[in-house]
């Protein structure tokens, strides 16, 4: 069939086509570059190599662009502090954020109490940086376990089609149907909690169909591309296809859509501890501390202010870095 | 010093409907700034069809695109030159006014027809929209007007397939339609980019034969790009052929398939497979097209020419003048246009 | 190398018999129905000899690109037999299918897609050795690896890196190096350089060349390029519609074509040549290529066809030697799916 000719324009014209003038190749090669020994019959010049560079893949490519990338770096950081004190946050404050003194309910900011004290007395800044811990905790294990789940599932239905597909198609509408937060509240109203785990499997348990249609379109894609046919060819097996051609290939919209998932999954611990549903105390939680700052948010607005802006941050940071990385990872530009 | 520096200063004299002078294009990529135009000259009159023959990255649409105005700003950048048509430089007239020019008198033909047309409307609206637009007619006569186009171009039954849309005509018929459409409103000068690249080999032939009678026809002015020594024998009068955003060579064309006279001409022509000759084995141009953003010093063929010498290396090429209407950017022409090709 | 091929060549590798591939349509989600069935490939029959280029040529939609993914085996037929050294590998599975498997192998069309982008050169090359260990021990493996390298004509030191390094020719040539990994008896080409640009495109055609020399493959060759496929072959076979209308030695076909089809094809190739515009006898078709879903009656080509009579709608063709021919000596004796068969020199100097 013919084909029709690569235009010519610099526009990126197809996936994974560069752009033929940044491509990693000079003509004649630099004098080091030697030139095909043997190789009998051989047009002169035909071992013009690709030359000047290391061998450099594509992952590799798109860390290069995002370490230069200032939405990257920024969100970071940002992203990599909230690690450090939800694994450490004893680093940030000695204060017990259990340890409250009731005289000092609702008291503005003072030596060695930066945000203030709560309505039970608790040291607001204490209080913020042990909140990260819960969030953190649920942002990431929901995401983990939602991309694993769906990635895995997705995946295979793309792979094999057919029923299995059509069912898990199926059984995902039937998830999407599910409002977030209304299943939130009857789900975790039925099952007794208080502590993140439940949290965390509701999430999963709601969120991995979104994923699972992210891996399954971008499995279907892959599929489709000479490369796979060419393994095929060869005679490779499903599981080779799979983990060496396919999950390679397909990862990329996965992790994209589970770190701007990640934000919304932080977001929606939050809203369900706000509810009362989610996290309860003791667990120290921006979700729990927001509601309670929201009922006295004209007395003593600071309690409001910093979980809430801690809480924001950490999503912004999430769905920042999300974007970030899709630029790096998107085929279309490279 | 170059075989366009004889021209009159009016460019609108003699029936040069386009006249492209020292055009220079940048792409500033995250990677560095690719020369994709280098100073590219070359003029178009009414009645004829100028060939520019290339490969992929040779800037030869790029050029069209920058006449057009319909570069891609950022990354593309015209850094240089100007394009006359009929006289008054496109590149110094505003947004509006070059609109229409490229709506009315100047037209292109794009390689993919399929994505150029609106999939949601159907063709005899899109083509009626030009009189519409143009022309001020009212929807039903604009319709008519479709119609009439469509038969011109020979779609079968035109009439009753003005409603239809772009999925339904198949790869040809949709081709013919993007000539319709490029005819409307009887413009001086048609640019094609590749018509017929993604076509079957007998339905090319309907197609350039359409567009060739057409051009006769209509007498316009045709600029025709293309990778295809086949094509570009078969329908144009003069040839330029480009090579890392420059021209190399012009010449008429049998002058040029004849002898030509620069070693790229030659490499290609003798590279290509033939239709009606066996046997020899293909000659290969060594090595690869250049990266645009870093052009070699000297002549930019000279990594891969086999009749480089120290001072291709160091020193451009001018366009030297060969003949009447002749021009070639080597050094050693004469040389070239001498030898004998091992292939008649 | 091809006039001389012909004393060369030697027995017949493969086979193929009345090949076809039908895809069904069908309609509805749950409740599949077969409402008919794509055409797709429809008796297709053909034999290949060691040594052999047999090109196979044809326009968009004829099916040639299904006969390859049917030939290595990415597809199964909906019937006849692709006899490999006598063995219908149609009939093989697992690990029968996979031993046959190595010996045909493919080249495909864009060398942008058909390499992964996020192996090295070294994986890609040396995926063949992975799936069929027995082939190379593990040890030997990038010492292979890098000769396959080097006889494609890149620089072995380039193992290491990835497809987007290299330009369009360098990826098809690491593309033949895979196929060349398994030392197949033969290879199937489907449009192995019609992505490249000119100036490349002979240098890979010359690679084929002299691969084909050296390794003393065959090749099935599918091309839409009708002179690249003279270049290349030996035999020619014309595709139209799922059928192969016309089958003979290179010259027989280009030079003394008897299918309406194959001179029409012929005759509309632009010949670079501006001297040739006016002496060319040009066959311009009318209307468009029929869906295969809905065939025409009798000869497929007869919708096109300005020779087409009443015969031609209730009597298909059959691919022989055509009537009035059986006497004949000489380039015009071959065969051709016409009922009306003539010689007409359509290629200028042909």
């Amino acid at each position: 069939m013919p084909e029709p000719e690569r235009p010519e324009s610099f526009q990126p014209s197809g996936v994974g086509t560069p752009l033929p003038a940044v491509e990693a190749e000079t003509v004649g090669g630099p004098g080091g570059t030697p030139e095909v020994p043997g190789a009998p019959g051989a047009p002169q010049g035909a071992g013009v190599q690709p030359a000047g560079g290391r061998a450099r893949s594509l992952w590799s490519d798109a860390w290069h662009d995002l370490r230069r990338n200032p939405v990257f770096v920024v969100s970071g950081l940002l992203i990599l502090f909230f690690l450090l004190i939800a694994v450490r946050p004893s680093l940030l404050t000695s204060t017990d954020p259990l340890d409250c003194d009731i005289t000092l309910s609702q008291e503005g900011a003072r030596s060695g109490h930066p945000f203030g004290f709560d309505t039970q007395g608790c040291d607001v800044f204490a209080r913020t940086v042990y909140g990260a811990r819960a969030s953190v905790t649920v942002g990431v294990c929901a995401t983990a376990g939602a991309a694993l789940l769906g990635g895995v599932l997705g995946g295979l239905a793309g792979f094999f089609g057919g029923w299995w597909d059509a069912l898990l198609s199926r059984v995902a509408d039937m998830f999407f149907a599910i409002p977030m937060l209304l299943g939130g509240l009857v789900f975790l109203s039925v099952v007794p909690s208080g502590s993140v785990w439940p949290v965390v499997g509701f999430i999963v348990l709601l969120g991995w169909p979104q994923l699972a249609r992210i891996a399954r379109g971008s499995v279907l894609t892959v599929k489709q591309a000479d490369f796979v046919q060419a393994a095929r060819a060869l005679g490779a097996g499903n599981t080779r296809l799979l983990l060496r051609h396919l999950a390679p290939n397909a990862v990329a919209p996965v992790i994209v859509v589970a770190t701007i998932a990640l934000g919304t999954y932080i977001a929606l611990e939050a809203t369900l501890s706000y509810l009362g549903v989610g996290l309860k105390p003791p667990t120290v939680s921006w979700g729990i501390d927001i509601s309670e700052a929201s009922k006295q948010i004209r007395n003593a607005p600071h309690m409001l202010l910093w979980p809430a802006g801690a809480l924001s941050l950490t999503v912004l940071a999430f769905i920042m870095l999300g974007d970030a990385v899709r630029d790096a990872l998107d085929p279309k530009l490279r | 010093m170059t075989a366009e520096g004889t021209r009159q200063e009016d460019g609108s004299g003699g029936g040069v409907l386009l006249d492209v002078r020292e055009l220079k294009v940048e792409f500033r990529t995250r990677d560095g700034v690719a020369h994709a135009v280098n100073g590219v000259n070359y003029r178009v009159s009414a009645g004829e069809t100028l060939a520019v023959l290339g490969e992929s990255g040779s800037g030869k649409s790029v050029t069209a695109q920058a006449v057009l105005g319909i570069l891609d700003t950022p990354p593309g950048h015209v850094t240089g030159g100007e394009i006359l048509f009929h006289g008054r430089d496109l590149l110094r007239m505003g947004a509006e006014e070059r609109r229409r020019i490229r709506g009315t008198r100047l037209a292109m033909i794009f390689q993919d027809a399929l994505s150029a047309l609106n999939p949601v409307l159907s063709v005899g609206t899109q083509l009626g929209e030009m009189f519409e637009v143009h022309r001020g007619m009212s929807r039903k006569e604009a319709r008519g007007c479709a119609a009439e186009l469509m038969d011109r171009v020979r779609i079968p039954a035109a009439r009753s397939r003005v409603g239809d849309y772009p999925h339904q005509f198949s790869g040809g018929m949709r081709q013919r339609i993007m000539i319709a459409m490029a005819l409307a409103l009887g413009p001086d000068l048609i640019i094609a980019d590749e018509p017929t690249t993604a076509l079957d080999v007998t339905v090319q032939a309907q197609v350039m034969d359409l567009l060739a009678e057409l051009r006769r026809e209509y007498a316009m002015g045709l600029v025709l790009i293309t990778h295809d020594l086949g094509v570009v024998a078969d329908v144009a009068d003069r040839i330029a052929v480009m090579y890392a955003g420059r021209i190399v060579e012009t010449a008429p064309v049998h002058d040029l398939y004849r002898a030509p006279a620069h070693p790229y001409t030659r490499g290609l022509l003798d590279s290509i497979p033939r239709l009606d000759q066996k046997g020899r084995e293909l000659y290969a141009i060594k090595g690869l097209p250049p990266s645009l953003t870093a052009i070699p010093p000297g002549c930019p063929f000279h990594p891969r020419c086999p009749k480089a010498q120290d001072v291709c290396r160091t020193d451009r090429p001018p366009l030297y003048d060969v003949a009447p209407g002749r021009a070639s950017a080597c050094h050693f022409w004469e040389e070239t246009i001498s030898e004998r090709g091992d292939r008649r | 190398m091809n006039a001389e091929a012909a004393g060369r060549v030697g027995e017949t590798v493969l086979d193929v018999r009345d090949l076809a591939k039908h895809y069904p349509l069908t309609r509805g989600v749950v409740l599949r129905k077969q409402v008919g069935s794509v055409k797709a490939v429809d008796t297709v029959s053909f034999a290949l000899r060691k040594g052999e280029t047999l090109g196979i040529v044809g326009e968009s939609g004829c099916g040639k690109s299904t006969v390859a993914k049917l030939l290595v085996g990415l597809e199964k037929p909906s019937g006849g037999q692709i006899l490999y050294r006598g063995e219908d590998i149609t009939r093989l599975s697992g690990r029968a299918l996979k031993a046959v498997r190595r010996n045909i192998q493919m080249v495909f069309q864009d060398p942008y897609t058909s390499l992964n982008p996020r192996m090295t050169v070294g994986d890609i090359i040396g995926e063949p050795y992975d799936i069929h260990p027995e082939v190379a021990p593990k040890g030997d493996r990038r010492r292979k690896v890098q000769e396959l390298l080097d006889v494609v004509g890149l620089n072995p030191e380039y193992i290491n890196r990835y497809p987007h390094q290299f330009s369009g020719g360098q990826r098809q040539r690491i593309g033949i190096a895979r196929g060349l990994a398994l030392r197949p008896e033969v290879i199937v080409a489907d449009e192995p350089v019609s992505a490249l640009d000119v100036s490349v495109q002979a240098q890979v055609v010359n690679l084929l060349e002299r691969l084909q020399d050296e390794f003393d493959l065959s090749y099935v060759f599918i091309a839409h390029d009708l002179s690249v496929v003279r270049h290349i072959s030996d035999r020619v076979a014309v595709m139209y519609l799922g059928r192969f209308a016309e089958v003979g030695t290179e010259d027989e076909i280009y030079g003394h074509p008897t299918h309406p089809y194959t001179q029409a094809l012929l005759s509309a190739v632009p010949v670079p040549d501006p001297e040739a515009r006016d002496r060319r006898d040009r066959i311009l078709l009318s209307g468009d290529v029929p869906s295969p879903a809905d065939p025409p009656s009798g000869c497929r080509f007869r919708t096109r066809c300005w020779k087409a009579r009443e015969r031609c709608a209730l009597e298909v063709p059959p691919l022989d030697v055509p009537e009035g021919f059986e006497g004949v000596a000489g380039p015009a004796r071959h065969a051709s799916a016409c009922h009306f068969a003539e010689e007409r020199q359509v290629v200028p100097g042909g």
